[in-house]
């Protein structure tokens, strides 16, 4: 900040010719360029424009710009009842709409106090670990892109194809599911989706190791994205920042394991944090390589869940789903732990059938708001990579 | 047997007038005929290998097996709208992209084709090639400062930083063959490089001929595959290619100093880059690799079939470039000027020094 305290002061202009040798270095002054990234740029994974304050190629200052992609869901889902909403979350986080789905499940769940029988919940959880990787491999690939490395995005997309098959044959609709329904599920499983997972599972860990091979440790790669966008712990905790962003700044907060929901409690597994391994803790790696971490994680939690699963349990999964969703008059603050962060619904009921108010609190938003802190002072090129890491998805931030 | 291809058109029509007009044409014009028919098989190649390595199919629907599928995109691009940038600065914007393409097409005169083609003798061929690559500099910042866009001033800020610095290793490592073979001449260079492969200047150069060194020159054959590398790592450089393609990093600038252009100006810049990776993998080959030589002396080593060696070795050089190009992520600017100054520079620098002292002092 200095450098742009520095700048700011106005100069006078010299009105006479001033031999050169008399010239004081300190009087002769340069310009900022501002220049403006997106919307239509090709690293802004999406509708977002950054005013870049750039000096040569010194980035001095950075605004995000939002509302490309605003579509005013909160007040649409006063206007319609608790079912509806459920297709609107999809398009909040249009890469993990399964994790969406299940908070605001959750929510309205708790407000009615519903219990849904028990193999629903192993297939949400299966599916919202499902849906984490296939988030997490859009994230490594356009990180790596960002980065530039064209070839491991192409192998990211590959694995979460077999992702979306499954879903596919499961409720038909690849991208936006609204499958996790309040009290239930659209379908049940499709017989062969348990086989499918298996398989699926195999290929993932195979193509974890390729990943880290091709890209993580590539030396190119660690030198481009380590020691940038240094995100301190208590920086990242003060800013809200969740999910691999904060975990990537070393702090342990994890909600399927600090917060449990539906049957998480029941799974073992790891909280992956950055350590810092390539460079400073908190840097650009390290919220990858958590994301990586997360990766493998989420096929711990699938591998106990197709273990565990109830195969001959014939319950309808759509029991416990009420006939007619009015929660009592009242407000509740629930959250779950998506593939980006804390990803939290305020919903207050008047004892209607329509919510009075649904506010989210979205993680990407939130971790987009530390942008500028962590991006000043870096190259150009280092902003697209911290912006990679920061992995948002516009329609949440912009909802 | 024919020495060039001036006897070979005398001997058809008699010499005269005619014979030398109908030289002239044909010298200049093959260079442009190989660069246009090269870009073609090095668009398809680039596609295609790009989609094996990342499991995809590439074209297929232009041709078979979309083998027709860069034609299809030179007249879809011949077919655009030729857009100029209402604030562009004219003069430049349109001057530019024929002088990136110029400054390649320059260079591909004083290649050594073949022992019986090159398209002019030059004594100073290499000098003169590394001279005319300069001039893309000069293109690719008028591009940049002509379309009055910041993304691509940017970008051609960039290359022309990076153009420039990479010049000197690489001409550190052309300076080590061109001491050991006492010329600049690349005709010359590549006959002392005849009677296989031992006698190639990354090995060394030729043991056979007093003067050079005799067995002595084996002893160079570390110093030169050093040589060698910084050669190929200078060259990746300077085409502006992965790693080194910060120039025209698409997550960050966009398409770099050619964001504005469209139709055949913006054809121009990418035949340019493909003439210009081409340029530099056959001065590899001339320098390091034999260049029209076959391997094995006597083998397949008519006059003519120089070209076959020379292109192919050229060729898979270009391969290469492509296959790195899919696999590594890019570096950033202060990143490539590290490994320029700090590194490639002060190596080379030391392998110039060796190779003149063990030339001076073991050869003679």
């Amino acid at each position: 900040m200095e450098v742009l305290e520095r700048k700011m002061q106005t100069l006078p202009v010299p009105t006479k010719v001033i031999p050169a040798e008399q010239i004081d270095p300190k009087r002769l002054r340069t310009e900022e360029m501002v220049l403006n990234v997106g919307p239509q740029h090709p690293s802004t994974h999406g509708v977002l424009r950054l005013e870049a304050v750039l000096d040569g190629e010194l980035v001095i200052d950075v605004v995000p710009f939002l509302g490309y992609l605003h579509r005013c869901f909160e007040k649409h889902a006063e206007a319609m009842t608790y079912p509806q909403v459920v297709p609107y979350v999809d398009r909040m986080d249009y890469l993990a709409p399964m994790n969406g789905e299940l908070g605001y499940a959750l929510a309205v769940e708790r407000m009615m106090g519903i219990e849904v029988p028990e193999k629903v919940e192993y297939i949400r959880v299966l599916f919202n670990e499902l849906q984490r990787i296939a988030s997490h491999l859009v994230a490594v690939g356009t990180f790596g892109m960002d980065a530039g490395a064209f070839t491991p995005f192409l192998y990211c997309f590959r694995d979460r194809e077999d992702v979306l098959e499954i879903f596919e044959k499961t409720c038909g609709a690849r991208l936006l599911y609204n499958y996790i329904w309040v009290g239930g599920l659209s379908h049940d499983l499709h017989p062969d989706v348990l086989s499918m997972c298996r398989a699926f599972v195999k290929k993932s860990r195979a193509t974890h190791k390729e990943i880290n091979e091709l890209l993580t440790f590539n030396k190119i790669f660690v030198e481009r994205v380590a020691n940038i966008g240094i995100l301190k712990p208590d920086v990242a905790i003060n800013g809200g920042a969740s999910g691999p962003m904060l975990r990537g700044s070393g702090v342990k907060w994890d909600l399927r394991r600090d917060d449990p929901y539906s049957i998480y409690d029941r799974f073992e597994f790891e909280v992956p944090v950055g350590t810092g391994m390539m460079g400073t803790l908190g840097d650009c790696f390290d919220r990858h390589w958590v994301r990586m971490c997360e990766w493998e994680q989420s096929l711990n939690i699938i591998e106990q869940v197709l273990e565990k699963f109830p195969q001959n349990d014939k319950t309808d999964v759509q029991k416990a789903v009420p006939k007619r969703i009015k929660p009592a008059a009242g407000e509740i603050y629930s959250r779950v732990e998506t593939a980006r962060g804390e990803l939290g619904y305020y919903i207050i009921s008047k004892d209607n059938i329509n919510p009075w108010r649904v506010k989210v609190r979205s993680p990407a938003f939130v971790n987009l708001s530390l942008l500028p802190i962590i991006s000043r002072g870096y190259l150009m090129a280092d902003l697209i990579v911290i912006l990679g890491s920061v992995d948002i998805v516009l329609g949440e931030v912009d909802r | 047997m024919f020495q060039d291809l001036n006897q070979f058109i005398v001997s058809l029509i008699g010499k005269g007038d005619l014979s030398d007009i109908l030289s002239v044409v044909v010298y200049s014009a093959l260079p442009l005929v190989l660069i246009l028919l090269y870009a073609l098989v090095a668009i398809l190649g680039e596609m295609k290998i790009s989609a094996w390595l990342q499991d995809r199919l590439g074209p297929m629907r232009t041709g078979p097996y979309g083998i027709l599928q860069p034609i299809a995109d030179m007249l879809k691009l011949i077919q655009k709208e030729d857009t100029t940038p209402k604030l562009a600065d004219k003069k430049l914007y349109n001057a530019a992209p024929f002088i990136v393409f110029i400054g390649s097409y320059m260079a591909f005169a004083a290649l050594p084709f073949a022992a019986m083609y090159a398209g002019a003798r030059i004594n100073t061929g290499i000098f003169y090639i590394v001279a005319v690559s300069g001039v893309v500099v000069v293109g690719i910042l008028m591009a940049g400062w002509g379309s009055n866009n910041k993304y691509a001033l940017l970008g051609s800020m960039r290359s022309v930083a990076q153009i420039v610095s990479y010049e000197i290793p690489a001409g550190l490592a052309i300076l080590s063959v061109v001491m050991i073979a006492g010329t600049m001449d690349l005709q010359t260079i590549s006959h002392l490089q005849q009677g296989g492969l031992q006698n190639w200047f990354i090995f060394g150069g030729p043991k056979s001929l007093a003067g050079f060194g005799g067995g002595y020159a084996w002893i160079l054959t570390p110093l030169m595959v050093v040589s060698f590398l910084i050669y190929i790592v200078a060259s990746l450089a300077e085409t502006n290619r992965v790693p080194f393609d910060i120039p025209e990093a698409e997550s960050e600038l966009v398409a770099g100093y050619h964001t504005e252009y469209s139709a055949m100006k913006f054809a121009l810049f990418f035949l340019a880059e493909y003439a210009n990776m081409f340029a530099v993998s056959a001065i590899a080959s001339v320098l390091f690799l034999g260049g029209w030589n076959s391997p094995i002396a006597g083998f397949l080593d008519a006059p003519w079939m120089g070209a076959i060696w020379f292109i192919g070795k050229a060729f898979s050089f270009v391969l290469i470039q492509i296959w790195i190009r899919w696999t590594l992520p890019r570096l950033r600017v202060d990143q490539l000027m590290h490994i320029c100054w700090k590194v490639m520079i002060p190596f080379g620098m030391a392998t110039v020094l060796l190779v003149g002292t063990i030339v001076t002092f073991l050869a003679h």
